[in-house]
Order: C-alpha cells, then structure tokens, then sequence
C-alpha cells in the first residue's frame, strides 16, 4: 500500500481525533513506528491492521471510519492540497462528477506508483448518476462517499447519496443531484496560495 | 464567454467565426491593415480590464520581445508561422507567446497564449478554468504544478529524515558507545586524514594496567565506571584538536595533530599517567589502575603509513610494560629488532585485540 494512503489515515486519526488517539492505535496495531513515511510502501496487510485499530478505538464500522477519511481528505484545513488538486476537475460538481473518471490517471500522473482504483461514472438522467468503484482495496466506496460528500459541500450543491458495499472488488455508489446551487460553496482560485 | 448564437441570414459566416475564434482562441487578436486591434478574445480582454483592446494599435500595446526590432505593421506581417514573444508594455507586464498568421485584406490574426507565465497569470489576473479553450492543456499543468510541489515537498521531508539518521548511523558507527569516545574505525579514519595531510603529528597507545583486575575482582559495572572515568582523564589532559578513541577493551589511542615535541608529549604522557593512578571510587570500594604507553611521531618516517605506525607505537608501549609498567616509551628503530619475531611477523594490534578479545570487550 502507497505510504500517502496510509499516512491519510494517520493524519486523519491525528487532526480528528488528537495525537493520542492515534499513538494508542498505532500501538495497538502493532505497527513498531508511529509515523508512516508519505513517499515509501508498506504492506496492505499494514493498512488493514491500522484500520481495525482505528475502528476499535472509535466504536465505529469500517466502512464508517473510511468514509470520515474521504471527507476529512476534502474539508479538513490540513488537506487544503487534496481539496485543491479535486477541484481542478471542474467548475460545478457535475463536471468534477464527470473527472472523477480519469482522476486514477490524475493521481499517478503526481506520485507514478500511487495506484487508485478504477472510477467509472454512469449517467441515468442529468441529475442521476452512479459510480463505480473497482477496488482490491474492500471500501474505497466507503472512501469515495465521503469525498463525494463534501465535495458537494464544497460546490454548494445538494446532492443524496447511497452507498453500496458490493462484492467481489465491485463497490457502487448512487448519485441524486437535488440542487447544484443550493449554497454558495467554498472558493476556489487557479491561482494556488503562496507558501 | 460568448456563447455561440445560432445567427442565421447572409452575415452567419462571419459571426460563427468570430464566435468560432472567441471559443477556441480566448486570447486572440484580430488586426487591421493599420495594425489596430478589431476584434480581441475575451480572455485576452480580461487582462485589461478597464481598458477597451478593440481600437488601440497592436504595437503599442505590446512590446515584441522576439523577433527583435519589428516596430511596424509591416514587419509583424513578415513574421508569420514564427514564435513571437510580446510582453504587455502596461502593468503587469505579462509575457506571452504567440503566432500570426496574414488576412487576405491585410490585417491579421494572432492567437496568443502564456507559455510558462500562466502560474503567475492565473494569479494576477484571477483567471478561472472558463477562461482556457477546452482543449488549452492550461488546466492540466497547473494541476500538475500543484500535485507534484506536494509530492516534491513529501519527498524533501523524507529526505530530511533520512539525512538526520543517516548522521545519527554514523555517528554511531564512529562512537564507542561505552564510553563516547571514538571507537576503532572512527581513528583509523582521522589518522588516513592526518597521513593525507602530510602534516607532522604524533600516535600515542595507551594500554591499561590491571584493569583486568579490577574487572575480576569488582565486576564489569565497576569496569565500565573506570573506563568512564579514563575517557574524561584523557579528554581533559588533551587539547581539543587531539583525537581519543577506544580501540580495543582497555587500549586507547590518542592523535596530537601537530604536536611532535617529544618533551611536551613525554610531560602529557607522565601527566596521563599520573592522573591514571589516582584511585577511581566505585560504591565503597577504590579500583586501581595505571597506564602504559608508547609513542611514535610521524616524522620519524620517510612515507608514513597507518598500519607501520600503529605497529611501532605498540611495540613501543611493550617496551614500557616490560621495563614494569606506568611508564612511557618513544618508539626507536632498535626496539623492533628487540621485540619478539612473532610480534613484529603478525601485527600487534590485531594479535594482541585478539587475545584480549575473550576477557574485556
């Protein structure tokens, strides 16, 4: 697993919950270090042990805890960049909807050995949309719902989701568009900020 | 941007292409015959806000960086299918590049674009991604200067990390972790820069005497403490610039750069010596211990060599332990034919590391 998606789950469990959350998590997991190194790799078998750890330290599912990921990755100051980088996929969250597709090739294009799983956006009707999430990775749904969640936020837009744990690697969520203007959103300048 | 209105009539032509231009070069200009700007993108218009494009001459607006010297109309007209480089002559002085291609009525038409201002442009000038034709590659660099400034940014952290344990390896690799002083490899490395150097300079080998016997009789907790204590001994009767390493269980090695003075380094040694045998308190008990040591100088060689010299200076602190211990030696030729054939067929050091190896280290 790439040390960027473990070291997420280290800063999510840090900013979200205090440094001593995540110590006690790591200890439990048995990881032997604290810090995960964003640009080296571990062993996936790492990754689901931090997972477990997390969830037993939050009383929180799985699915729960990675779905808190996906949005702390889009609304959390701390991960400003990750926000930044997703909104380069478009001007309205239709349009980022539609990027999400090509959003696994984005990623590698930045970190080349930073694998995403497959994305595939359908589109029933102008405001009915799925995505497909084709993943090893059990959850990165669960992930991808969070992200969706708060990237609508993000938009201002009004959006009902649902979440469909799938099996066999195939993970599906449904995409209701209620509103795209519904709040003003957050801004967003191509400029990036200095520093 | 404008939107293309279906136009329908004779004129439909024209305006689809003036519409057709507005999409796909957002930033182009078109010229009349007297080099006047007739027609500008909306997005080149954007950089001049409050300032109407439509009306002003072309060169008056932009300084032509490249080709050099093309101050009239009739000189920009020669330069189509060539890269221009402009440059706003009002502020912010954007550079852009450009290429112009000649209408049949004279004018022209010249589609401009940033090149590698657009991370400063979008900036200065607010711009937003309805700003870029479709097909502009503008979005794309300007994700991928973001994306791969984090990841750079990532990897210097690591780096930084490595470089911090790096030092703390070799440090350690240098350090006699009983003591602090530097270990084996730590003086074989400054005395290689000592020979390289060519400067004069002195090797002394000190060997403990009955440290073992403190070792048998008060344990290796009261060994260690002495040990200890010899380290700060031999800190403090040195200069800042000698090196002290621990070589071997109760062998140390002291390099004077620079100082080959056989009375200064004869009184050091005493001095030594001296300080050595003052009684080392351990809990209630007093361990004593004293020294042997041998000397020799660098300049006492035609080419100095590291293995030679260590070998002298350790037969030359035999010499002191065989004349009854405590005392200093300075290394004479004639003290390698006295010694033993074996000692001097196989180097000490190694023999002698050897044969302590089992009680002390």
């Amino acid at each position: 697993m790439h040390g960027l998606i473990n070291s997420t789950i280290q800063r999510f469990a840090r900013d979200a919950y205090g440094p001593a959350l995540w110590e006690a998590a790591a200890e439990a997991a048995q990881l032997g270090f604290e810090e995960f190194e964003p640009m080296l790799s571990y062993d996936a078998e790492v990754t689901e042990r931090i997972l477990e750890a997390l969830g037993e330290a939050l009383a929180l599912p799985r699915e729960a805890v990675l779905e808190d990921i996906g949005t702390y990755l889009v609304s959390h100051q701390n991960s400003e960049r990750v926000r930044r980088l997703l909104r380069f996929g478009g001007m309205s969250f239709v349009e980022f909807l539609h990027s999400l597709d090509e959003l696994p090739d984005r990623a590698r294009l930045a970190v080349d050995d930073l694998v995403l799983p497959r994305l595939e956006l359908r589109e029933h009707a102008a405001d009915r949309f799925s995505l497909t999430v084709m993943t090893r990775m059990q959850g990165f749904g669960a992930v991808m719902l969070g992200v969706l969640r708060a990237m609508a936020d993000d938009y201002g837009a009004l959006v009902f989701l649902e979440y469909a744990s799938g099996t066999q690697g195939v993970e599906n969520i449904d995409i209701q568009i209620i509103e795209t203007a519904f709040a003003a959103g957050r801004g967003f300048e191509l400029g990036a900020p200095a520093g | 941007m404008n939107e293309i209105q279906p136009v329908k009539g004779p004129e439909a032509g024209l305006h689809t292409l003036e519409a057709i231009l507005d999409r796909f070069c957002p930033m182009h200009l078109v010229l009349n015959e007297s080099g006047h700007v007739i027609q500008a993108g909306p997005t080149l218009q954007k950089l001049r806000p409050g300032e109407e494009l439509v009306g002003q001459r072309v060169l008056e607006l932009f300084e032509v960086r490249r080709p050099h010297a093309i101050t009239t109309m009739k000189a920009l007209l020669t330069c189509a299918g060539t890269k221009l480089h402009l440059r706003f002559r009002g502020a912010p002085r954007t550079d852009l590049k450009g290429t112009l291609e000649p209408l049949p009525d004279g004018g022209a038409v010249v589609d401009l674009g940033f090149g590698i201002s657009i991370i400063e442009a979008v900036r200065d000038y607010a711009l937003v991604s309805s700003d870029f034709a479709a097909t502009d590659l503008a979005m794309e660099l300007l994700y991928l200067v973001e994306a791969k400034s984090a990841a750079m940014e990532a990897s210097r952290k690591l780096n930084l990390r490595l470089q911090d344990a790096m030092i703390a390896a070799k440090e350690q690799a240098y350090t006699d972790g009983l003591t602090g002083l530097g270990n084996r490899r730590a003086m074989e490395h400054v005395l290689g820069r000592l020979l390289e150097r060519g400067q004069p300079f002195a090797l002394m080998q000190i060997d403990l005497d009955f440290f073992k016997a403190v070792n048998d009789t008060l344990g290796h907790a009261a060994g260690d403490h002495v040990l200890g204590e010899v380290a700060r001994i031999l800190t403090l009767q040195t200069r800042e610039e000698d090196t002290i390493a621990r070589i071997g269980g109760d062998e140390f090695v002291i390099l004077f750069d620079g100082l080959t003075e056989e009375k200064a380094l004869e009184r050091t040694a005493q001095r030594i010596i001296d300080a050595l045998e003052v009684p080392i308190p351990f809990g209630d008990e007093l361990c004593r211990i004293s020294a042997s040591c041998g000397t020799v100088l660098s300049g006492e060689y035609k080419a100095p060599a590291a293995e030679r010299m260590l070998e002298d200076a350790d037969i030359a602190l035999y010499a002191s332990k065989n004349a009854g211990r405590a005392q200093h030696r300075f290394f004479r030729k004639e003290m390698r034919r006295d010694a033993a054939p074996s000692r001097v067929a196989e180097p000490a050091r190694s023999g002698k590391q050897r044969r302590r190896s089992d009680q002390q280290l």
